[in-house]
């Protein structure tokens, strides 16, 4: 039962980071966000195995769903077809990846150095009613904040759109 | 056995490709993308803790899982947001690279 639990672990964290490093290291834009798709859907994947089931379908839900779209929506309009390449010059990729693998051994690091508690064995509940309650109780103020968030990001995206289109004329 | 330490080091992998990206890349919809990765990163750490975190095993920890829930509604907004701006952009000067866009500089 366990290990085929781990197995499950193995199985998504391999596709989240396996397309990652094509979103990372593609010369191609449309390549990095078609894989940008299957990283998105392995972290919903583990959010699953994490027993944060409603979160694992709001991530297809919103991200796969709602910002990738976005995102090839926009690789679509300002790439033309013969251009589709992202270069980056190779002296800066290298200092890039230095930096990279400065930052994660650093919290590699951290994360070995601390003793964690270990891992409670808890039963795994349907958490959509849980959450329902504390957003709409302890965690109401972010709630709102983020409501006015969104309608602010709404109005903003329009007239940035906007006055582009009035300047053209 | 999978732990918290695996979750931890996996979305300190994602963090670092993101960051990677962001910096690397010309092109400002791959930085971001790169962004996108650093927020699944964080997000995914929050809802580890609340899986393995202290706590009794009959309440659940949910606090973690509210903030993703936040954290993908705040990357909902900075990618419609983005790309206005990206698509603004692209409109007024057709070129999208990050170090063409010198023009507070001058």
């Amino acid at each position: 039962m366990q290990s085929t639990a781990d197995l499950i672990f193995w199985v998504f964290a391999a596709m989240t980071i396996l397309p990652a490093i094509v979103v990372v290291f593609s010369r191609n834009l449309l390549y990095s966000a078609f894989s940008l798709l299957f990283t998105l859907s392995g972290v919903a994947g583990l959010y699953a195995l994490l027993g944060a089931d409603f979160l694992a379908v709001t991530q297809v839900l919103v991200y796969v769903g709602g910002i990738l779209v976005l995102i090839l929506f926009g690789v679509m309009f300002t790439q033309k077809v013969y251009d589709l390449r992202a270069e980056a010059m190779s002296f800066k990729r290298i200092r890039a990846a230095g930096l990279g693998v400065i930052v994660f051994a650093s919290l590699v690091g951290v994360v070995r150095s601390v003793s964690w508690p270990q891992a409670a064995q808890r039963t795994v509940h349907p958490t959509s009613t849980e959450i329902g309650n504390l957003l709409l109780s302890k965690y109401l103020l972010p709630f709102e904040a983020i409501s006015v968030l969104l309608l602010v990001v709404l109005i903003g995206a329009v007239v940035v759109g906007k006055k582009e289109v009035e300047e053209e004329r | 056995m999978v732990g918290l330490q695996h979750y931890l080091i996996l979305s300190a992998l994602l963090a670092s490709l993101g960051i990677i990206a962001m910096v690397s890349r010309r092109n400002a919809i791959s930085i971001l993308m790169g962004v996108e990765l650093i927020l699944n990163a964080a997000s995914l750490n929050f809802v580890a803790f609340s899986r393995f975190g202290p706590g009794g095993s009959s309440t659940p920890l949910l606090g973690g899982q509210v903030f993703g829930i936040f954290i993908i509604v705040l990357a909902a907004a900075e990618a419609a947001i983005a790309l206005a701006i990206i698509i603004a952009i692209y409109h007024s000067r057709s070129s999208i690279n990050a170090d063409e866009m010198d023009s507070l500089k001058r």
